[in-house]
This record gives structure tokens, sequence and C-alpha cells, in this order.
């Protein structure tokens, strides 16, 4: 099996690194035709504005939106939910492309700038269902983006209250939220639409690697092996590529 | 901290933290969450926006570009908080700023407006020629330079969360940003095939931690996201420091000083994410209009890097 992870800008190494661990190949994805090549595909955190740039410079999006629509697996982290959503707002002045797919409205930086960055314990009871381990993920979200409302068919994985937020009276985004709701409400920040993932933390940050086997699972188990052989040759004419060198993993 | 009276042993394990509201794994991970992007110096908001357009994943708001601090000369400080406010406002990627080396106040400013990373650079003027900022102290991370292994893990000992290698800013010249990158690339190579027993005396040698050494040892890489920096001013320099192993790059002067920055620095965005392909490099290379005048780096040549140690 050979999983795909977009690499125009931010952790797609990390999540390389995470795929290793686990005994798969990760490759990256960096043109259209390099799609065709991979059975699922992981778009990683970094900067969605850079990566929306990046795809769309290289013509990436028509692909991007036929792999989708193809049923394929596709998981977003970060930047990747925002690509996946039908709708994101506190966009930059013009707005973004999106992929979309996923049937829910997600606030680009919903949690503020970076001094509001998180981690926390995060209970995750469908992934405990299908891999075991604790009942909580150490999820960090980094200038991470939150989804405000979801469709009929979005299946929701995860969500924290807000009040377990600590800086949460220093941040507009969250203030304005709750303007318009009850105190105590919560936020969604994992979800699940058929063939599509999307978690608003980095599980590729942690050494957990429980997110990426619930999305190894989504991926049917077709035998046929082409893909291998397919794969290795995109690299052939690369200089300077260099192996892959795992950061320190928090535990 | 203060006032519990309790004795800790120094060092169980290299890089565990401090304050709970900041753990050095959110510091580290909005570093990650750059690799593989450009960072771009621009000095007002209407820079920041193209910038933002041409790609860039984060910009660094500063009062001068680095090529103009060499030509006016004089004290470079920090910029006036309400420009950095208003870069803020205008983009929506992460927003740097740089503060004097050992100017602990200019850091707390910036922490107090919520930019997203602190730069202390050597560009701007020393306010103190001995001490570094104490990093742990901060919630907010920074990034500091460096010239060689030692150096950035002492920066990385006082709480840098992201090294960049120095190279010359303002100078549009990138001599000094290889010798930097290959002195510290090397460094590690030679660390890695050292017998355990020999890594004491390296770690006296470079003048560094000798658990931090022992962590790079081990990774066989910086311990922290490492990005280069001072003297990039075409698609192909920025592919240099992608091949030479850095995880991204920074550009000051030379995006803002040459004939046309929209088009130079979407070049340069899309030379650091295709960095190992010459086809596409060759393509983007194309008509990118004049380049900043750069500066042979003689003897005259005031040499920023070498400020701090």
């Amino acid at each position: 099996m050979v999983v795909g992870v977009l690499a125009l800008q931010g952790s797609f190494n990390e999540h390389i690194a995470v795929l290793k661990r686990l005994g798969v190949k990760g490759v990256e994805v960096r043109k259209p035709e390099q799609l065709l090549n991979v059975s699922s595909l992981i778009i990683p955190g970094g900067e969605s504005t850079t990566m929306a740039k990046l795809a769309e410079l290289h013509n990436l999006f028509p692909a991007l939106r036929e792999f989708v629509q193809m049923g394929k697996p596709v998981w977003g982290t970060c930047a990747g939910l925002i690509f996946l959503a039908n709708k994101a707002t506190g966009q930059k002045t013009g707005g973004q492309k999106l992929i979309g797919g996923l049937d829910c409205t997600v606030h680009r930086n919903f949690f503020g700038s970076q001094i509001q960055s998180f981690e926390t314990e995060l209970p995750i009871p469908q992934v405990v269902a299908e891999d075991g381990g604790p009942p909580s993920f150490r999820a960090v979200f980094i200038r991470a983006p939150a989804i405000l409302d979801v469709g009929p068919d979005v299946e929701v994985l995860s969500d924290i209250p807000l009040s377990a937020i600590e800086t949460l009276n220093s941040n507009p985004a969250i203030q304005k939220e709750e303007e318009s709701t009850e105190s105590g409400k919560k936020v969604i920040v994992a979800v699940k639409q058929g063939n599509l993932l999307a978690t608003a933390f980095h599980p590729e940050l942690t050494a957990d690697t429980r997110w990426h086997s619930y999305f190894l699972k989504m991926v049917p188990e077709i035998e046929g092996g082409t893909s291998d052989i397919v794969s290795t040759s995109t690299s052939n004419q690369s200089f300077g590529t260099r192996s892959i060198i795992d950061f320190p993993i928090y535990q | 901290m203060a006032g519990s009276g309790v004795v800790t042993v120094y060092g169980n394990g290299a890089l565990t933290e401090t304050t709970k509201q900041s753990p050095f794994s959110v510091k580290v991970g909005l570093a990650q969450m750059l690799r593989g992007g450009v960072i771009m110096d621009v000095v007002n908001a209407e820079q920041a926006r193209i910038a933002e357009e041409a790609g860039a994943c984060a910009v660094m708001a500063l009062e001068r570009v680095p090529a103009d601090i060499r030509a006016q000369g004089g004290v470079a400080r920090m910029s006036d908080p309400q420009l950095i406010k208003e870069i803020k406002q205008a983009v929506t990627i992460p927003v740097m700023a740089k503060a004097r080396i050992g100017h602990f106040v200019e850091a707390q400013i910036l922490e107090a407006i919520g930019i997203d990373y602190v730069d202390e650079s050597e560009v701007l003027t020393l306010a103190d020629d001995e001490n570094h900022i104490n990093k742990h102290n901060f919630r907010i991370p920074f990034v500091c330079g460096c010239r060689n292994l030692g150096e950035a893990l002492r920066r990385i000992r006082e709480g840098a969360a992201m090294i960049r290698t120095k190279g010359e800013a303002g100078t549009g010249n990138i001599i000094e940003a290889v010798r930097h990158v290959r002195s510290v690339m090397g460094d590690i190579r030679v660390l890695r095939n050292m017998d355990d027993d020999e890594v004491f005396t390296f770690a006296k040698k470079i003048q560094a931690p000798y658990d931090l050494v022992m962590q790079t040892k081990q990774l066989g890489r910086l311990p922290v996201v490492h990005f280069a920096a001072g003297g990039v001013a075409t698609p192909a320099d920025a592919a240099l420091m992608m091949q030479l192993g850095c995880d991204g790059v920074f550009v000051g002067s030379g995006i803002f000083k040459s004939g046309d920055p929209a088009k130079r620095g979407r070049a340069i965005v899309q030379a650091v994410t295709h960095y190992s392909d010459p086809q596409l490099l060759a393509e983007i290379s194309c008509g990118l209009g004049e380049a900043m005048v750069g500066i042979n780096l003689d003897e005259k040549v005031e040499r920023y890097a070498n400020r701090s140690e």
C-alpha cells in the first residue's frame, strides 16, 4: 500500500515518518500526475494560503477534486481540513481556493495566533473503539482551525468545550462565537464523512500513531501491487533528495 | 520556578519543558508547520499583502530591510508596534518580528501584541553583547541565528524553538549562507560517526551543552527546525539552501529590493517546494527582471554574523 502525502509545504515529512513507523510507504505528491500512483492521500498541516497558492500554480486542484470524488480516502490535518471543507471563513483578502467535498463550515485560524496555540488531552471514543489504547489523545493545536457546523452525513469524532481553553477571553474569534451561542458550547475538531477524514490538530507531531492507523483502515485492501512499482520511478530524476530524518517525538 | 524551594536535578531529558501554558512541543510545532516554506521580510502592510499573495508561509516585520540598514547605518531597533499590528491585520499567515539580541523588553512588547514568532536577530544593533534573551521565560517562540553547530545548540538551550543559519544579511551574496549551512551540516555528519566516548570532548570543543549534542547525534539533525537566511536573492539560491539540507528559507532584501517583487517572490516560493527538480527550476527562473544589487564581501564590509557568539 502506498499513501500519498501532499508535499507542497508544511509537515509532510512528519506524516511520512509516522507512516514509516507503521510500516507503510508514504510518497511525496507535488504534481497532478503523481496522484495516479497512490491509493490514498494525506494533506498535511502547514499554511493553507501557501499551499493553495502552490496548488493553483501547478494546476493541482482539478486532479485533487477528482481524487476526492472518486471516493479514495483523503485525510486532512489542520490546513488539510481547511482544504477539504466546502466553506471556510476567516480567509485572506481575496479568498483562497478549496478542494471541497467535506460538508462543513471551517473557521480558519479559529483559536487565534501562536500565543493561543495549546495542547490538550482529547477524548476519542470512535478511534479507541477501532484501535484500543488510552481513552484520550495528546492533541497539539497550532494556530488551528475549528469546525463551526456540519452537514447531516458528517460523523463527529471529537470536540472540545470552549471553556477548556484558558486563553479564551483574549481571542476575538471565540468571543464573537460566544455572543451568538450559549456558554458551555463545544467546538468540533475531528470529523469523518465517507472517504474523508479531517482533524484540526496534528497527530503527525506526537508519538501516538492511532489516528494514522485509523486512516489506514479506511483504505480498501485492493491487492495487485501495481502501485508499488509505479511509485518508485517518480523520484528518479531529482537531485539532492535526502533521507528523511525524524524530529524528536514528544511522548 | 521561583518560590518552591525545590532543587531539581538538571538535565532530565534534553528538551523537556517549563511553563505549562506553552510547552516546547507547541513552540516547535509552528516551526514544523513552516517547513518547506519561505519567510519574507516586509516593512509595511502593503508589502505583507504582496508576500502573502506570492505564497510566503510567514512574514517578518521589521523597520528597514537589511540592505537599507547597511546603506543607511545608525542603530536598528524593533519596529513600531503600530506597524506590526497593521501588518498582522493585513494578512492571515503568521507574522514574525525582530527584537535586538539581549533586549528582553522588546520581546515582551512583541509577545504583548500577539505576534507568532520573535526573531532575536543580529541584523539589528545589539542591546547586550554578552547575553542573549532567556527564551524559556516567554510563551511566544523564538528563532535565533547561528554560524555553526555549537552556536545553534547554545541558542536552543536558551530556549530557541527554531534556528536559522545567519549568512550575511542585506548583501544578496550567498557565500556566507553556504559557509554556515555547510559548517552546521558538516559538524553533524562528523558527530554522527563519532564514538559515544568522544562526544564529551566534542561538546567541550564546540562549547555546547552535552545533552543537546548527544540528542543531535542520535537524531542526525538539529533537534529543531532549521532555516537558511542571509543572502538569498534568486530561486536558485533558495533551492541550493534546500538541497544542502535546510527546512526552509528566509528571504530579506532579495525580494523587495528587486525589480519585480511579486514575480520573484512567487518564483522563490516555487523553488523551495520543487528544489530537487532542475527542469522546473529552469522554468521558474526565467524572466524575473532585475535581481537586487549584490555586495562583494571584502574586509571593509561589516559582518553582522560576527556580532554575537
